[in-house]
């Protein structure tokens, strides 16, 4: 049996910074990832997907990542992504030290 | 040092010209980033898990103060005002943003310096000892033909498609510093009957699968190093697996054709070009030695150095531990330690690269080395000036006298920033040293090797870590594997694995029982951790890790 679908973010690395962004449901890319839109249907994440590889001028590598509802919006499942909306433990550099 | 000649300026010069404009093409949308991702790479440019990274070339670990001030000032500008050096002994950028990286290698060239081949399916830049020039266990300074090595491989038109990177380390002492058993190609330079030679060993390689290097040839005249290393290069050329990403490596290749058949073909293919080799290489090689000539030393009454040796405690540990006896009994080698514990291993900030540059100038005849163990090295200080050296290095927080203990870990960036990564490095990496620098017992376990690696690519050589920890993701939560008894120089092992893994805040106190144990069963405070895991093997160690499986099995 195929999995089930679990919910997903778009999301990706902006071309010139080079950090990491979100897709929102207006078609902003999004430094906040509770701004992003959380996508519960498998075939809308392909097309949202497909609309992001299209944005090669603003973004590069975009991938759909696992995602859940929080009280704010959109929060990692995996502490991969959980690290990309804060930055490195090592020092406050990246989105925490910008919040 | 090595100066660069007018072909290496222009050809760096022409390659800064090229990325500058493909970055303008990349930004402007005329390079789509399939396109561009290729070249950036050929330039050292990565995209990371928060910003782009640009690894830089330290070929074989040699920069001198001035080179170092450039690193600084890129840092600074350019950065968030420090360095990661690494077990490549380059230096990695973790922030540069994209429309600056044609400027900052612009400004890198200006001290003959380059990103180029730090990435790709390349010859990589060669590493060797980083006490080149200096040991007292020194046949000859490997550095000349590294730097032949890095001239004949850079750009080489046979070789910019390679089935995958290939990786080159030359040693010239007895005693192996630069891990060339864990290399594509490792040269060792011997002599025989008054000859100078290499014994090469090809097919070491960490990664996912992890081989010792294997004798292709126990000495190889000096004059056929390069049409020798060609041949071996060009066969794996030929027989590399493209196929699969996994199986590409030199290693697998030697493994799969078997050393005997591979040795035959290289020496068939070596005895095809070796007449095209005509004594050019060796003209050039004669060059490249004069430039590597010892430093004009000046002999310096050490007198000031036994007075505080016998009267600072602080300078005195710090002599023991991070100071090696040199070529010359009046002068010492000096290991900066970029490891001070709770800081991130090989970190380095701007203004501790300038206050090491200013040493070199001073007091080290302008010469720097990063080493492989993410360590800085002045390879020549006399040690008359030794206290002057320590002072300073006091003065920025680069004091720590530990090179070579428990808080002296190899840590790869991990996931705190690699793309790659399954697991943080870093902050297991900065909890180790920090709880054993609260037990006090750094001194009492002595030599000990830890290397972390947040991945199965083991950038962070923990196969060969006489403690080697391995970052994983175990079903969405960080699970860090143990391995003992590697072993990274001559006498190089690959670590064997414990057992199940631990998870990220198990790993220190699991790493505490294991020392633990060992203080308490080695036969003496000579025994060193390697030492004692020798000769009593795994089982104490794993009843000392797992306590609780060990009364299940007992019950
Ligand atoms: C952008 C971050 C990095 C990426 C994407 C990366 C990628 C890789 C990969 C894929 C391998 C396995 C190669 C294979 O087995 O075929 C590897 C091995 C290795 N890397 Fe890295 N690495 C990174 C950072 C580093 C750093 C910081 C260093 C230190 C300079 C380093 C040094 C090594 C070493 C020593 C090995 C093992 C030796 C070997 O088998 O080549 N890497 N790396
Ligand atoms: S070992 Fe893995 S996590 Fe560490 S730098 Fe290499 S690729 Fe990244």
């Amino acid at each position: 049996m195929p999995r089930a679908f679990t919910p997903k973010v778009v999301t990706a690395n902006r071309l010139l910074e080079g950090d990491a962004v979100w897709l929102t449901a207006d078609d902003r890319w999004t430094t906040d990832m509770s701004e992003a839109e959380l996508i519960e249907d498998e075939a809308v994440s392909q097309d949202r997907l497909l609309f992001a590889m299209g944005q090669a001028d603003v973004v590069v590598g975009a991938y759909l990542a696992d995602a859940k509802a929080g009280e704010d919006g959109p929060e990692p499942t995996h502490f991969r992504e959980a690290f990309r909306t804060r930055g490195p433990s090592n020092y406050a550099h990246g989105k925490q030290a910008e919040a | 040092m090595y100066q660069y000649n007018d072909f290496d300026e222009a050809f760096v010069r022409e390659r800064v010209a090229q990325f500058s404009a493909q970055v303008q093409r990349r930004i402007d949308g005329s390079l789509t980033e399939d396109e561009f991702k290729p070249l950036r790479l050929m330039n050292g440019l990565y995209l990371q898990l928060h910003a782009y990274m640009l690894r830089v070339a330290v070929p074989y670990g040699t920069l001198n103060g001035r080179q170092m001030r450039q690193l600084a000032h890129i840092a600074r500008t350019y950065d968030k005002g420090y360095g990661h050096f690494t077990t490549r002994q380059n230096i990695q950028f973790n922030w540069p943003k994209l429309k600056d990286v044609p400027q900052i290698l612009s400004d890198l060239a200006d001290v003959e310096m380059h990103a180029i081949q730090t990435s790709g399916n390349t010859i990589r830049n060669v590493t060797a000892d980083h006490f080149a020039g200096a040991a007292k266990d020194e046949i000859a300074d490997p550095r000349p033909y590294a730097e032949l090595l890095r001239q004949w491989s850079t750009d080489h038109p046979e070789f910019q498609f390679l089935p995958r990177k290939f990786k080159i380390a030359v040693s010239g002492s007895t005693h192996d510093r630069a891990v060339v058993r864990a290399h594509d190609i490792g040269l060792e330079i011997v002599e025989k009957d008054g000859e100078r030679g290499f014994r090469v060993l090809i097919g070491g390689g960490l990664g996912r699968t992890p081989i010792i290097g294997k004798v292709a040839r126990e000495f190889l005249p000096e004059a056929d190093l390069l049409p020798y290393c060609e041949a071996i290069v060009s066969v794996y050329n030929l027989l590399g697996r493209r196929d699969n990403k996994y199986k590409a490596r030199i290693k697998i290749t030697v493994h799969e054709t078997g050393l005997e058949e591979i040795s035959r073909m290289i020496e068939e293919r070596f005895s095809q070009i070796r007449p095209a080799f005509t004594g050019v290489d060796q003209q050039l090689l004669g060059q490249i030695k004069d430039a590597f000539s010892a430093p004009d030393y000046v002999a310096k009454d050490d007198d000031a150095f036994q007075i505080a040796y016998d009267n600072d405690p602080l300078f005195r540990a710090w002599v023991d531990t991070n100071v090696t006896d040199h070529v010359r009994d009046d002068h010492a080698i000096v290991s900066i330690s970029i490891k001070t514990p709770g800081q991130t291993p090989g970190d380095a900030t701007a203004e501790q690269m300038v206050a090491m540059a200013e040493l070199a100038e001073s007091f080290g005849y302008d010469e720097l080395r990063i080493s492989h163990e993410q360590n800085v090295i002045l390879p020549h200080v006399a040690r008359a000036d030794l206290p002057e050296v320590h002072a300073a290095l006091r003065d920025v927080g680069l004091a720590a006298a530990n090179i070579g203990l428990i808080s002296d870990i190899i840590a790869c960036p991990g996931m705190d920033y690699c793309a790659l990564a399954t697991a943080r490095s870093i902050p297991v990496a900065q909890d180790i040293a920090l709880r054993f620098e609260e037990l006090k017992l750094a001194h009492d376990i002595g030599p000990l090797k830890i290397k972390i690696s947040g991945c199965i690519n083991a950038c962070g050589h923990h196969h060969v870590g006489h403690i080697g920890i391995l970052g994983l993701d175990r079903a969405g939560v960080e699970n860090y594997q143990i391995t003992l008894g590697g072993d990274g120089t001559e006498d190089a092992a690959i670590g064997t694995r414990t057992g199940p893994g631990f998870a990220y805040d198990e790993i220190v106190p699991a790493i505490e029982r294991l020392l633990l144990a060992y203080l308490d069963l080695r036969e003496g405070e000579d025994e060193t951790f390697l030492q004692a895991y020798r000769r009593v093997g795994m089982e104490p160690f794993k009843a000392a890790l797992y306590p609780e499986k060990e009364k299940v099995d007992a019950a």
